[in-house]
């Protein structure tokens, strides 16, 4: 078979700043009374499906929604703490819609594509104006007006906040939209249901096969197009900042029905979150970055100096940071940050009982600035770490390591966010599109609420609109067949009745991931996890103990699935780790690196997205790629010194 | 890792758990033991149970949970007789053992309502109140119909106002902790925010009406003042509300033009 070529379908010979524009001109349109003819099935329903399900069905199309927690509202969405971007310009300090673009690509180290992120800065404006209309309560200052802050080193305040918890208010707000649509029998939503395969007929898209989670039965859906609004992999590594139920599992069956998974490698760990206490660990707790503003990091400058921090004069620390980025200093980047935390502690001046954290003190601000300052700007986060550790930040420095937080890989998609299978259409963290290498603090949600409600409700004309569309029926062969292999993968895990749980082998596959695909990768490393991941995978099959049957609630069998997943995933993340012989963002390959110790690209030979082709089970992938060009910004090495 | 200090202190607690296979089962209580350390969550110490239950062969204790940091509303369970167990505004997933000594007794049961059915053993269905929020606890504004952000100012006193109130997680602590199983602390959050801000105005009276029989129709119990909620509740959300509301619903009623 010829490699398909990917074309991103972006629009030519336009200016960029007018190409979004341009493009929903020429997208041909759905009749509005048509719309109710054709079903959307909307797999997933955090910011980026709740808006989708939300804003199509207002539109009159007729949509099916589904989540594996009990309600929308539960999303990982919701845990977002810091805020969501948009270039309103309010605080008149020279943002706008190209800077927010600007700084967007260089901040994923020019491997995004400029016409999708230019798109997201320009809906970035119109998702604050539709969000306070549904009553989301954002900080406002006193004169009413809304604040703004800056966050994660951005030199404008463009940072749009709800206290703490931005994630939550946003998500609440696209679900009351999702559920006005609900209540007026536009949408159908089933909760407590997790999809276990796409359907394609003729090579298209038409349906999907879900579990129920509640009764075990599987139940076949047909549409016109599908949706996965499915969010990211990083549970892949365990231990991650983010929600317990997060999985690869339905990006993954569509990328073995066709659809190709691009950049897996590219995952960003972040800097500020509380160190692993013990074997039991069971997720991490993300730190806000806003801690980085007041807190000095540092370690002690010799090994095995076991005094308590108070006790360590400033002769004897190394405030790290500070010292080797002297204008950045504890403001460096995310990824930055994280390597050189990492460093430290290989170096042997990790802090703690486990060696793998260090200091976030915040000495100095309370001295400067006063015990009740610091207490107004961090005292709930303060607060929150004393709760997890049982220590008071306010006399003993914070210990911070760096956690799994963000993927930016995913389901390789066009500017119409349809992936290379017609008809299927991946939004919000599950694509790959707009982040490059590496995200900025505040957009991930800016991205999920762009895609759902501006984005897709225009471009799933392209293909609606298009070939005049077969009826399909979920009796189809297609529906038959996907549904009897979903049958068979989950009574076979039920089958083994093996020895080891599947939180072990969960745990054992995080650790591989960790340690030889994390923070630093190098080839050595990265060939040697592929056959532990492989040997790993066996093992699984061989001697996985899943309990209980399928005909309930089985806590233990679905992650079991989720878990067979990510096995199979994994070796395809490491294996694009091992592709790409150059640094950039989130991925920093050891042998490619400055004198300095920053991380290199290699513009010349790695300027694309790596997009990979599922050949069969047993079969290595097939890459294909999508070089991307820029012609609006210059490529740069990013420099924090 | 994590091998020094932690695993000298461990403690053994003796659990009292409620299992219950399926939602047509009478359910009871059965008792484990288990080794915790004080670093662990609540939740944690759940999961070391089910390891352990599991390599015996036995079914591990379905429990909900997700973001596991307080924010997402899955964890739900009574402990010792209090939803959510003793801290302050503390969810059950960010409760750590540290709490707890050395033999320690615990009784972990599920949110009991009539409106909560009982999935499987500590996992119940709150879609009750999901029907409670679909009946009205929005704001209609469609997809791009929305004026610019600075149109309409909102004092900040206001803002801050709705905020609390908007800072529900819809865990249904409030409902387990009621003698009544009512379901107003988390029906007053919602009609209570969107009263606060301009936005919500135009839907104001037609919303807490909705609300309310809602409410009604899905048989939680009527609020007789124990303000038993507000103790529970995780996330600090205050009596006012429901007061707020009530005003709200009467003022409706009497203006209602149906
Ligand atoms: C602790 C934390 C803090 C963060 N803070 C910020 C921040 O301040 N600003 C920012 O911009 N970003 C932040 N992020 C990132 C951001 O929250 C996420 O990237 C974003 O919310 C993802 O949204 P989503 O809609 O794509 O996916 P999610 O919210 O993850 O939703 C996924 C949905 O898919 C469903 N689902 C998954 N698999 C299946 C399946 N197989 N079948 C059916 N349904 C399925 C789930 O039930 C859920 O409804 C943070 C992330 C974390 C972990
Ligand atoms: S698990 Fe999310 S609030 Fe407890």
């Amino acid at each position: 078979m010829s490699p398909a070529t990917l074309d991103s379908k972006v629009p030519t010979g336009v200016p960029l700043a007018d190409a979004w524009t341009r493009h929903k001109f020429d997208l041909p349109l759905v009749n509005p009374s048509n719309r109710r003819k054709f079903t959307v099935l909307v797999v997933g329903t955090g910011l980026a499906g709740s808006s989708a399900a939300a804003s199509l069905a207002e539109m009159g199309y007729n949509v099916k929604a589904f989540c594996i927690q009990d309600s929308p509202r539960r999303a990982h969405s919701i845990a977002a703490q810091g805020g969501i971007n948009a270039a309103k310009n309010y605080k008149s300090d020279g943002d706008s819609v190209h800077r927010l673009f600007y700084d967007t690509v260089k901040g994923g180290d020019y491997r995004a594509r400029e016409h999708n992120v230019h798109r997201l800065a320009e809906a970035s404006v119109s998702i604050i104006d539709q969000c306070v209309a549904q009553g989301v309560p954002f900080a406002r200052e006193y004169g009413g007006l809304l604040d703004n802050r800056s966050f994660g080193g951005a030199q404008v305040s463009r940072t749009f906040y709800a206290r703490g918890q931005t994630g939550q208010q946003l998500l609440l707000g696209a679900y009351g939209a999702l559920n006005r649509q609900i209540s007026a029998g536009r949408v159908e939503m089933k909760t407590r249901c997790e999809m276990v395969d796409v359907v394609n007929v003729d090579g298209v898209a038409r349906g999907i096969i879900t579990r129920d989670l509640q009764t075990g039965e599987f139940e076949r859906h047909a549409g016109d197009a599908v949706l996965l609004c499915t969010g990211g992999y990083g549970n892949v590594f365990y231990l991650s900042t983010n929600a317990k139920a997060c999985n690869v599992t339905a990006a993954w069956r569509a990328h073995k029905r066709g659809a190709y998974f691009a950049n897996p490698c590219y995952t960003q760990i972040h800097p500020t979150c509380i160190p692993v206490s013990g074997h039991y660990q069971s997720k991490l707790t993300l730190m806000s970055e806003s801690l980085r503003n007041d807190g000095r990091v540092w370690v002690p400058k010799t090994q095995g100096d076991t005094r308590s921090p108070e006790q360590i004069p400033d002769a004897d620390r190394d405030y790290y940071l500070e010292r080797r980025y002297p204008s950045f200093g504890n403001l460096v980047p995310r990824d930055v940050a994280s390597r050189n935390a990492k460093a430290v502690c290989d170096d042997g001046k990790g802090v703690g009982s486990t060696g793998l954290a260090v200091f976030l003190d915040f000495r100095d601000a309370i001295q400067r600035d006063g015990r009740d300052t610091i207490a107004a700007k961090y005292g709930n986060l303060f607060q929150m770490y004393e709760r997890i550790t049982g220590e008071d930040p306010y006399s003993v420095p914070m210990r911070i390591f760096p956690a799994v937080h963000y993927t930016m890989g995913g389901l390789w998609v066009d500017y119409n966010l349809q992936s290379n299978l017609p008809g299927l259409f991946v939004l919000g963290e599950a694509n790959f599109s707009d982040h490059g290498a590496n995200r900025l603090g505040a957009s991930a949600l800016m991205q999920g609420l762009a895609d759902g409600y501006f984005v897709v409700p225009a471009t799933i004309t392209s293909h609606l609109a298009g070939a005049s569309m077969q009826a399909v029926s979920t009796s189809d062969d297609a529906f038959a067949e996907a549904e009897a292999a979903s049958r068979d993968r989950f009574q076979k895990l039920l089958s083994v009745r093996g020895s080891r749980s599947v939180d072990q082998f969960h745990r054992e596959l995080g650790q591989i991931c960790w340690d030889k695909c994390g923070m630093a990768r190098n080839q050595a490393g990265l060939t040697s996890a592929l056959s532990e991941i492989r040997a790993l995978r066996e093992a699984y099959w061989q001697d996985v103990n899943v309990l209980g049957d399928g005909a309930s609630l089985n806590q233990n069998l679905e992650h079991a699935g989720r878990v067979a997943d990510f096995m199979e995933f994994a070796e395809l993340m490491v294996g694009d780790a091992l592709h790409r012989e150059e640094s950039c963002g989130g991925h920093f390959r050891e042998e490619y690196q400055t004198e300095e110790g920053e991380a290199q690209r290699n513009d010349e030979a790695f300027t694309y997205a790596a997009a990979w082709e599922h050949k069969g089970d047993g079969q290595s992938h097939e890459l294909h790629k999508e070089s991307l060009t820029f012609d609006n910004v210059k490529l740069t090495t990013r420099s924090y010194k | 890792m994590g091998s020094s200090s932690t695993e000298t202190k461990m403690m053994r607690l003796n659990v009292e758990i409620w299992r219950q296979a399926g939602p047509s089962d009478g359910g009871g209580f059965e008792s484990y033991k288990v080794e915790a350390s004080p670093d662990m969550s609540f939740l944690e110490m759940l999961d070391v149970l089910n390891e352990k239950l599991m390599a015996d062969g036995r079914e591990g204790i379905a429990f909900d949970h997700d973001c596991r940091e307080g924010i997402c509303g899955m964890c739900s369970l009574v402990i010792n007789g209090q939803p959510h167990g003793p801290e302050n505004e503390t969810t059950t997933c960010q409760l750590h053992m540290r709490n707890y000594k050395d033999g320690d007794s615990i009784t972990i049961e599920p949110f009991r309502a009539t409106a909560f059915p009982i999935v499987k053993d500590l996992v119940i269905d709150r879609s009750a109140f999901d029907r409670i929020l679909q009946a009205g606890g929005y704001i209609s504004v469609n997809t791009g119909a929305a004026p610019d952000a600075h149109a309409v100012q909102v004092p900040k006193v206001q803002a801050d106002l709705a905020m609390d109130a908007a800072a529900c997680i819809g865990c249904g602590a409030c409902v387990a902790a009621c003698p009544n199983a009512a379901a107003m602390l988390f029906t007053a959050a919602k009609v209570s925010q969107l009263a606060l801000l301009p936005q919500g105005q135009a839907e104001r009276s037609s919303r807490a009406i909705a609300m309310v029989d809602q409410m009604d129709k899905e048989g939680f119990g009527a609020c007789t003042n124990h303000y038993e909620c507000m103790a529970a509740c995780p996330k600090g959300i205050t009596v006012e509300n429901i007061a707020r509301m009530n005003r709200d619903h009467l003022r409706a009623s009497f203006t209602s033009r149906d």
